[in-house]
C-alpha cells in the first residue's frame, strides 16, 4: 500500500500518470496483466522509498527496468509459470512502440466486455488512474477488502485477454461515464479523475464520442460548486448561482464539443454536451434557448431511444412552449420511469395548480433514490403546503 | 453499482410456509444453518459485492425525548405486535436483478430437516449520491 507522500518525498501525480504508461509497457512485452500490475506496485513502493535521496533522470524508464526485474523474479520463483518466463525470455527486444498504444491497450483490458461494469470501473481507476485500492474503496463506500477482491478477480477475467484487436472505444467511454457520475466521495474526487483520463483518452484515440464526453463532463464539472448549497442541499438549475460556475470550464468544454461537432459524426454524448453547453451558456435560467435544447433532444432520442431522454425532453418542451404542452408530453411516457412525478410536479405548479403540485411533489418524495432529492422534493412540497394554507412563513426563497 | 440492504426479522415478516422456530431443530441443523449464512457473507467477500452485515439483539426499547430536563421515555420492550429486526447484511451490486437473485439464495438457508426455511428477507435500496449528469 502506499502512503501519502512526505513532504518533499515522491511527486504522487506523477506516479499516477506513470503508471499506466509502466503497466502498458509490460503487458506489451508479454506480461500478463495480474502479474504486470503486481510488478508495477511493487516498483511504485520501490519508488516511494528511494526517490527522494536519489531521484531518477528518467522516472518512466526507472519504473519500467524495475517492475520489469520485479516481473522476472516473481516468473522466477513461481514454477508454475516457467513455461512463461522462458517463453518471455525467448520473444525479441522490444521495438519502438509509441507509448499511446500501452495506455490505450490498457483502457480496453480494463473496459473488456467480461467485465462487470463495476469490475471494469475499478480495474479502470486502479490500473489507468493509478489510484490505491484504499482510495478506490472510500471513493465507492465499501470496504477496502471488498474493494480488493473486486480487483483481483477483474484481473484474474482479464489474465488471459489478448489484446490483437483494438478494442471497443464505446465500451471504454461507458467506463469512464460512469466513474464521472459516481459523485464525490472519498479523498478521491471521481468526477475529476474521470475527466483527467477521459482527456488522456481523448487524446489518444481519433473519435468523436471521445471528445464529446469530455466536453460533457466539462461542462457538468463546471456547474458543480452551484449545484448544492451549503448544507449539501440541491439547488435546481433555474435557482443556481450562475457566479459560482466555472467559466474556463465552460470555454473548454464548448470548445472541445465545437471542434467534434464539426466533423459531422453525431453521438448521444455529443448531444447531451450539446445540451448541457446550452444550459451554461445562458447568462440566466429565464434566457435558456429551450427551442434549441427540445431539438437537442430529439437528437438524443433518434440516437438512442433513451426513455429518460423523452421525459427530459418533456420537461423541456414545457418550458419552451408550455407547461400544458409539457403535461401532454409526459403524459404519454411510461408513469415508472424516474423522475416522472417529479417532473409533473413541476410542471403542474408552472401551470398554477398548487394543490396537484404538492400532492405530487410528495409522491415523488417518496419515489426519489437519493437522500439529497428526496429532501428537495419534500422541501418543495412543504413550500406549496405553506403557502396554500395562507403562507404564514417566507419558505420559498433560496430553497430554504 | 447499487447498494441494498437485507433484512431479517425476528418478528414482523410474514411466516414461511412449514415454519419451524429454531429451537426445535436438531442442533446439527443449526450447526448447518448458521455454516450456510457465514459461508454466503464470505461468499460474497469473495466477489466483491460484501459491504457489512450485523445481527442484532432481540431486546429493543423504544426511546422518546421526554421534555426539558427531563430523561427520555421508554416504551419498554417491544409488544408483540412490533417490527423486531434480527440483522442485516448489506450488499453492493451491478443491478437489481442480482440483488434479488442473493435475497432469494440467503433466503434458502437450511433448516429443519435440511430443508430451505424460505424466510421472507426484506430488501431496500440504500439511497446514493445524486449522479453528477441530471437534467
Amino acid at each position: 500500500m502506499t502512503g501519502p507522500a512526505r513532504p518533499g518525498g515522491v511527486d504522487e501525480a506523477l506516479l499516477r500518470v506513470l503508471t499506466p504508461q509502466v503497466l502498458g509497457v509490460l503487458v506489451r512485452r508479454g506480461a500478463d496483466f495480474a502479474a504486470a500490475e503486481d510488478a508495477v506496485q511493487e516498483a511504485l513502493l520501490e519508488a516511494v522509498r528511494h526517490w527522494p535521496d536519489e531521484p531518477p533522470r528518467d522516472p518512466k524508464g526507472w519504473l519500467v527496468t524495475t517492475a520489469w526485474r520485479r516481473f522476472l523474479d516473481a516468473a522466477r520463483a513461481d514454477s508454475a509459470r516457467r513455461r512463461r518466463e522462458d517463453a518471455v525470455d525467448e520473444q525479441p527486444a522490444p521495438g519502438p512502440v509509441p507509448d499511446s498504444d500501452d495506455s490505450l491497450r490498457l483502457y480496453f483490458l480494463c473496459a473488456h466486455p467480461s467485465l462487470t461494469p463495476s469490475s471494469a470501473v475499478a480495474l479502470t481507476l486502479r490500473a489507468v488512474g493509478g489510484l490505491t485500492t484504499r482510495q478506490i474503496a472510500a471513493a465507492y463506500l465499501v470496504p477496502e477488502a471488498t474493494m480488493a477482491q473486486r480487483i483481483s478477480r477483474a484481473k484474474r477475467t482479464v489474465a488471459g485477454v489478448r489484446l490483437d484487436r483494438p478494442g471497443d472505444v464505446a465500451t471504454v467511454l461507458r467506463v469512464l461515464y460512469l466513474v464521472f457520475n459516481e459523485g464525490y466521495s472519498g479523498d478521491v474526487d471521481l468526477a475529476a479523475e474521470a475527466i483527467r483520463l477521459t482527456r488522456q483518452l481523448a487524446a489518444l484515440v481519433d473519435h468523436p464520442e471521445a471528445a464529446g464526453l469530455l466536453a460533457l463532463m466539462l461542462l457538468h464539472h463546471a456547474r458543480r460548486a452551484g449545484r448544492t448549497g451549503p448544507d449539501g442541499s440541491l439547488v435546481p438549475l433555474a435557482e443556481q448561482d450562475r457566479t459560482r460556475w466555472d467559466t474556463a470550464a465552460i470555454a473548454e468544454g464548448v470548445a472541445v464539443l465545437q471542434a467534434a461537432l464539426t466533423r459531422d459524426r453525431l453521438g448521444e454524448y455529443q448531444a447531451q454536451a450539446a445540451i448541457a453547453a446550452l444550459h451554461a451558456d445562458a447568462p440566466t435560467a429565464a434566457e435558456t434557448d429551450w427551442v434549441q435544447i427540445v431539438e437537442w433532444y430529439d437528437e438524443l432520442i433518434a440516437l438512442t431511444g433513451n426513455p429518460v431522454a423523452r421525459l427530459n425532453r418533456a420537461v423541456a418542451l414545457g418550458e419552451a412552449d408550455g407547461p400544458r404542452v409539457g403535461l401532454a408530453a409526459l403524459a404519454a411516457l411510461d408513469p415508472a420511469l424516474p423522475r416522472h412525478t417529479a417532473a409533473r410536479a413541476y410542471l403542474h405548479e408552472r401551470a398554477d395548480d398548487l394543490p396537484t403540485a404538492a400532492a405530487l411533489y410528495a409522491a415523488a418524495a417518496r419515489e426519489a433514490g437519493t437522500a439529497a432529492e428526496r429532501d428537495h422534493l419534500i422541501r418543495q412540497a412543504a413550500r406549496l403546503n405553506t403557502l396554500l394554507r395562507g403562507g404564514e412563513s417566507g419558505g420559498g426563497g433560496g430553497g430554504g | 453499482m447499487a447498494k441494498y440492504l437485507l433484512l431479517k426479522h425476528y418478528r414482523g415478516a410474514p411466516e414461511p410456509e412449514g415454519f419451524v422456530p429454531m429451537d426445535r431443530w436438531t442442533p446439527a441443523e443449526v450447526t448447518a444453518h448458521i455454516r450456510y449464512m457465514r459461508d454466503f457473507a464470505a461468499k460474497l467477500e469473495g466477489t466483491g459485492e460484501f459491504v457489512d452485515a450485523q445481527g442484532l439483539a432481540p431486546e429493543g426499547t423504544w426511546v422518546q425525548y421526554g421534555g426539558e430536563g427531563k430523561p427520555p421515555v421508554t416504551d419498554g420492550p417491544f409488544a408483540e405486535t412490533k417490527d423486531l429486526i434480527a440483522g442485516w447484511m448489506i450488499i453492493d451490486v451491478d443491478s437489481r436483478e442480482r440483488a434479488l437473485e442473493l435475497a432469494g439464495e440467503l433466503s434458502a438457508a437450511p433448516g429443519a430437516g435440511g430443508e430451505p426455511i424460505r424466510e421472507w428477507l426484506e430488501l431496500r435500496p440504500v439511497m446514493s449520491e445524486p449522479p453528477t449528469v441530471t437534467e
